[in-house]
């Protein structure tokens, strides 16, 4: 079911009843913004080379390192060389093909909803055109090519991290395909940045092909938006900074999968088991992985963001005009922050674009109840939450005409691998350790069916986010002021930057939206100033505060690690494996019953918080980036989220509640004590 | 720190050598006759400008009263008049290419009101005292409705639009013909005692609303009109310099310098009607500055009588160093700070010989390569000028009728060369205008280098035709203008100086600027957004545009055209350009 606006169509459904080789073999007309055919790779690469501002760079690094200008030119051809892309439309069609075949073995249905596909096609002919998809699976990578070349649309050229060149044959062909490749750890130096920085403003400003990346940087193992990278970023924002085109439109994408190809390596991922090196034996073992079935897939292309509006009245682009514009430049202030804000907004709208299968749903309420869960109240539950989440504006893609108990049992099917049921009990599952193995083989096999269970729960999670931050200064405050409340969901807000994504200086605003949405569900109500919580409401803010318990404790666990160690600095590494440690001791004693803590984004977001909140200082010596605690801030802020567990304060008196018209009431088995609990 | 002894003497020192610089400044004590007295009872000078202008010239447009483009009944257009060489011809491409660049119709026409009701001008605040003190000192002035009228306004978009409605805002309330420089001295005392606010007026061909008087003004509004100084005082042959009163129009200053074999060769696309006096105030700048400069290159002398007394250096040398140089304040000050009444300019011998020229690119980008390399290479002609495609169409649509079937014959081969043997695209190609000065060899060897710079950058010579009627198109706008206007067609030009590696940049988006907020705002077809760059210099181009669009359907036209030429001007500055290159703008 689908309340909201888009209308998706299934583009499977063709290649099931029509030839794959025809399709790949259908003419294909580009549609650009220029009158003037696009220029050959090879043109596009010697005007690269030739530019000016890769000029400057050689010069200096030929200055810096004494090696003559010659050799640094070839350096900078052979970085180039490296990173290219080699798009021919013969290996999209053959890809095509190739793509047909495998969708259809594993997805069910691709859906896109054609509207945003004419969207794009109106953008593309006004100006260039950046698309910005989440990254959830590899999958991602090539689907939007396929969509693209299955509506005539021109085909992007797509940034790719360098491990993909590396698999034999397949890295070839993914070159031809229209993939550029970077690098993982580019740092400090100079020349590979200058090549890579000029090789993308110069497929924008001749408007080569689209340029596809992903502003998250990596592929999300949490499948949850991870917070944006600005490299990139600057980079696709600075032509029309300095005038060499006229605007620039930003493609947020969004696509949303009932199950994840790589889900079993998820969970082994954030725990810090390294991802299997990418390599074409890797590819044709994972064969077997083409005989699950992964159910629908969601492509979802957002309105157009034009950079012109976006920047108007934010960046000053006379600050341009008094140095040569291809002289390097660091960004200013200005610039940085439009990026920065821009590159999150993008992440807001692909999540607002997310599309919710009915499973992310179960698993969020699975996760407050790890200890299994009776299948009616699962139901139950998860139907109440699909109507919480449309009330919040999220789209779900729940079956139309079809009982909810087979939707349920079609999502646990499809989700065998990380749910099975006993009787009526639905439960997690586990792979049961081997006989005489040490309880933290224990520890770890359940932190990888809880994490696992996590990931698709973190589907959800964006649509929680905002309320649930404001449940939880709901119940932090000491009294229903409205200023009050709002303090802490800003402090809420800053601590949770990363793991939640919100958009800078935007805390107003989501303060109000939050407030409306609890507030359109009868959960509070604002009356001179104050917010109260109403009876009814007290269940769904008790289930928004719960969603995000786990993170709450695994940041509190983490403070407490920090303010427990005796050094006065320690490394990001030295860190990560301190508290692996601690924690697997909390855990086997059963203090600490979150897994989130487990898991490395989730410790890398909380020294990011804390860093952000001037709680760690973060210094750079010999390569090397080390972190010095300010623990009584820490303690500070520990002591802040700890008041969590007084109960919720304000509520109505009885009287007003009752102009509280259909709140959404979790729903109560009616023999079973209450559901929500609070884990910890 | 010094002594205070010291101090003193260092303090003695510095006055001195104020005193000595200042000294460049002192007015000269000389006493020079009225040329302009004497010139009444010479019956061989016709008078170019008249003191009743309305006499010769459109008090609702542009240019003579007798020039004017219409569409005749047979729905062609045509040049009226004899004083062009235009006057009289048929163009008959001009319909086709009004009607489908404007989308306008010839059925739907936008006249302007009849004539000047001047029963409908509010009488002038006067001044008493000083009109007494005036009429005792025997200046010529005039009172009269049409007088004013005529000084009220410069030739902005909007000062014609609402002439042509009929509205009149706030008018001088007196007009004075000084006839010499001691004329303007008097006036300006006057003006000084009697607490009357001065507007010095020249050719009145100003678009940046300086000859606006401000509607708030309570004095009485004095319009000082410098057309009866119009003599060249003297030629200094050795020094090759001229002394000429500063109400001298270009066209006469030229033609009389002509006689004598002499020519400033400075140019602006005004020349017609712009007067020296404004040149000077205005930081003007001519078509051939490549040879003879800009104004301020050409200017060696000026004397201009300020509140506070008569400003002017007291040589005639090419250069000093003392200071910050006076003229730099006098020009661009667009007559805030007094009235230029005489100027010495550099001349120079009449060239031998002059040739037109024109290169066809295959593209705009290509056309912007090869100005910059003749600029770098520092080979420019008198002027070369590089106009976008919808401008060559523009130019195209002037074409007048041929006489000869071979001409049109050759025409077309020419085409065919160009599109079907070269690959040009018509919708892409552009062209450059050429105009080369001097001696006969010289000249045809400048115009081999620069073909030969052309011919890299895949430019083809086209001919002198084409490379005459581009310059044609520059004197003959502002009629065409008021063509448009009374087809519901408004536009304008405005211009802006831009470093080299950012014209091509900042051409494209000033145009899509105008195109996207023309469309925003309601105006129903897309508009005229067109552009040449029309001066080459070692560091950047002059870029000109012109912006016109068809106001069918819009309420307040003037408006949304001054809100997309300030979007238009926003885009000029964001991508590295200035206000303005010569049309001052400073009123902007």
């Amino acid at each position: 079911m689908l309340s909201r606006r888009e209308d998706f169509r299934d583009i499977l459904e063709e290649r099931r009843t029509s030839s794959d080789l025809s399709h790949a073999l259908k003419s294909f007309t580009r549609v650009s913004s220029r009158a003037s055919p696009p220029c050959s790779v090879s043109t596009l690469n010697k005007t690269v080379l030739e530019s000016q501002h890769l000029h400057y760079i050689m010069q200096e690094v030929s200055k810096d390192t004494g090696e003559p200008l010659e050799a640094i030119r070839e350096e900078a051809a052979g970085i180039l060389e490296e990173m290219s892309q080699n798009l021919q439309l013969g290996y999209i069609r053959f890809l095509g093909f190739i793509l047909s075949k495998v969708f259809k073995r594993l997805f069910r249905k691709i859906n896109v909803n054609e509207e945003g596909l004419q969207r794009l096609q109106q953008a593309m002919q006004e100006s260039p055109v950046v698309l910005m998809p989440n990254h959830r699976s590899y999958v991602d990578f090539l689907v939007l090519s396929y969509l693209l070349f299955t509506y005539d649309l021109s085909i992007p050229v797509i940034a790719a991290g360098i491990p993909l060149m590396g698999m034999q044959l397949i890295g070839e062909i993914l070159r031809r395909s229209g993939a550029f490749f970077i690098r993982r750890s580019i740092g400090t130096d100079k020349l590979y940045w200058a090549v890579l920085s000029e090789y993308v403003k110069t497929i924008l400003r001749k408007d080569f092909a689209p340029v596809e990346f992903y502003v998250e940087g990596l592929r999300s193992r949490t499948l949850k938006s991870l917070p944006p990278k600005l490299g990139m970023m600057h980079m696709v924002l600075e032509p029309f900074f300095k005038g060499e085109v006229y605007d620039i439109s930003l493609v947020p994408i969004s696509i949303s999968y009932d199950r994840v190809v790589e889900e079993s390596l998820l969970a082994y991922e954030i725990l810090g088991v390294p991802k299997p090196k990418e390599t074409t034996m890797g590819l044709l073992k994972a064969r077997k992985v083409m005989d699950e079935d992964y159910g629908n897939m969601h492509v979802c292309f957002g309105h157009p963001l034009s950079v012109r509006d976006l920047a108007k009245g934010k960046v000053n682009r006379k600050q341009y005009n008094l140095i040569p514009r291809d002289l390097p430049m660091k960004p200013s202030e200005s610039i940085h922050a439009f990026a920065n804000t821009t590159a999150h907004l993008v992440l807001r709208l692909q999540q607002d674009n997310m599309v919710l299968s009915p499973w992310s749903l179960m698993a969020t309420i699975l996760m407050q109840n790890l200890g299994g869960i009776n299948l009616k109240l699962l139901t139950k539950q998860t139907v109440w939450l699909k109507w919480l989440v449309l009330d919040f504006g999220a789209l779900v893609d729940w079956p139309v005409q079809v009982a909810d108990s087979e939707v349920m049992s079609s999502g646990l099917s499809l989700h065998h691998s990380v749910v099975r049921c006993e009787g009526d009990q639905v439960l997690l599952a586990e792979q049961k350790p081997q006989r005489g193995a040490a309880p933290e083989e224990a520890v770890f096999r359940r932190a990888v069916a809880v994490l696992m269970c996590a990931s698709y729960r973190n589907q959800a999670l964006h649509v929680l986010a905002s309320p649930a931050m404001l449940s939880v200064a709901l119940s932090l405050a000491a009294a229903s002021s409205r200023a009050d409340i709002y303090n802490l969901y800003a402090f809420l807000r800053e601590m949770f930057y990363n793991e939640f994504i919100f958009i800078p200086d935007r805390t107003g605003q989501d303060f109000e939206e939050a407030c409306s949405l609890l507030q359109k569900c009868g959960t509070v109500q604002i009356i001179n100033q104050n917010i109260m919580v109403t009876d009814k409401g007290l269940s769904v803010t008790s289930f928004l505060t719960a969603a995000v318990e786990p993170f709450i404790d695994a940041y509190q666990v983490i403070f407490r690690y920090i303010c427990s160690r005796s050094v006065q600095e320690f490394t990001e590494k030295q860190f990560i494996s301190g508290i692996r440690t601690f924690t697997l001791n909390l855990i086997l004693t059963g203090e600490v019953k979150s897994y989130d803590v487990l898991s490395s984004e989730t410790q890398k977001n909380a020294l990011a918080s804390l860093v952000r909140l001037n709680a760690l200082t973060k210094k750079k010596r010999e390569e090397q980036t080390y972190f010095s605690p300010n623990k009584a801030a820490i303690g500070r802020t520990a002591d802040i989220l700890g008041k969590k567990n007084s109960k919720i304060m304000c509520r109505l008196g009885r009287n007003s509640s009752c102009c509280v018209t259909e709140a959404p009431v979790m729903p109560v088995e009616q023999d079973s004590p209450a559901p929500i609990t609070f884990i910890s | 720190m010094a002594s205070s002894g010291h101090g003193s003497g260092r303090q003695e020192a510095a006055d001195r050598r104020l005193r000595l610089i200042a000294g460049h400044l002192h007015p000269r004590i000389a006493a020079s006759e009225c040329k302009a007295e004497a010139a009444e009872s010479d019956p061989v000078r016709a008078k170019t400008v008249p003191k009743r202008r309305q006499e010769v010239m459109k008090w609702n447009g542009w240019g003579y009263s007798d020039s004017r483009f219409l569409f005749n009944k047979k729905g062609q257009a045509e040049f009226t008049g004899r004083r062009y060489r235009l006057g009289g011809l048929i163009f008959p491409s001009l319909k086709d290419w009004f009607e489908s660049t404007f989308g306008a119709n010839l059925q739907h026409k936008s006249p302007p009101t009849a004539a000047l009701n001047s029963s409908a001008i509010t009488p002038p605040n006067l001044n008493e005292p000083f009109l007494q003190d005036l009429k005792s000192m025997g200046i010529p002035h005039s009172l009269e409705a049409e007088d004013r009228v005529f000084r009220a306004h410069g030739h902005c978009l909007h000062e014609i639009f609402a002439l042509r409605e009929g509205r009149f805002g706030r008018l001088p309330d007196m007009v004075v013909w000084p006839n010499c420089h001691d004329d303007v001295v008097k006036i300006v005392e006057l003006a000084c005692q009697h607490n009357a606010c001065l507007i010095p007026y020249g050719g009145g061909t100003s678009v940046s609303s300086a000859l606006e008087c401000p509607p708030d003004e309570m004095r009485s509004i004095v319009s000082l009109d410098t057309s009866q100084m119009n003599h060249i005082l003297w030629i200094d042959e050795k020094n090759l310099t001229a002394h000429v009163e500063a109400g001298i129009v270009g066209q006469e200053l030229e033609r009389l310098l002509n006689e004598s074999g002499f020519c400033t060769g400075h140019e602006p696309d005004s020349m017609e009607f712009s007067t020296l006096g404004g040149w000077v105030a205005t930081r003007a700048s001519g078509m051939k500055k490549n040879i003879y400069g800009n104004i301020e290159d050409l200017v060696v002398h000026i004397k201009m009588v300020t509140p506070r007394g008569v400003v002017e250096k007291s040589c005639q040398v090419p250069r000093m160093s003392t200071g910050p140089d006076i003229h730099h304040f006098i020009m661009g000050s667009e007559g805030t700070l007094g009235v230029v009444t005489e100027v010495t300019l550099k001349i120079r011998p009449l060239p031998e010989y002059q040739k037109y020229g024109s290169v066809v690119f295959p593209n705009f980008e290509q056309g912007v390569a090869c100005l910059r390399e003749v600029a770098k290479q520092r080979c420019a002609p008198a002027s070369i000028r590089l106009m976008d495609n919808a401008q060559f169409q523009f130019g195209h649509a002037l074409k007048p009728q041929v006489s000869s079937i071979f001409t049109s014959f050759l025409d077309g081969l020419k085409k065919f060369y160009i599109t079907k043997f070269k690959g040009f695209d018509t919708h892409r190609l552009c062209v450059a205008t050429l105009l080369f000065e001097g001696d006969r060899e010289k000249v045809l060897q400048h115009e081999k280098q620069v073909y030969d710079i052309a011919a890299k950058f895949g430019g083809l010579a086209a001919g002198e035709d084409n490379g005459q009627r581009g310059y044609m198109l520059t004197f003959v706008i502002a009629y065409l203008r008021d063509l448009g206007m009374d087809y519901y067609v408004i536009g304008e030009s405005f211009e802006t100086s831009v470093p080299w590696d950012r014209v091509l940049d900042l051409c494209r988006n000033v145009k899509e600027r105008i195109t996207r907020e023309c469309k925003e705002r309601g105006v129903q077809f897309p508009p005229m957004s067109t552009c040449r760059v029309t001066q080459t210099y070692d560091a950047g181009a002059c870029v000109y545009f012109y912006f016109a669009f068809n106001y069918r359907g819009l309420a307040d036209p003037v408006h949304v055209y001054e809100q997309v030429e300030h979007a238009a001007r926003e885009e000029i500055l964001a991508n590295g350009g200035s206000l303005s290159h010569h049309h001052g703008d400073t009123g902007r």
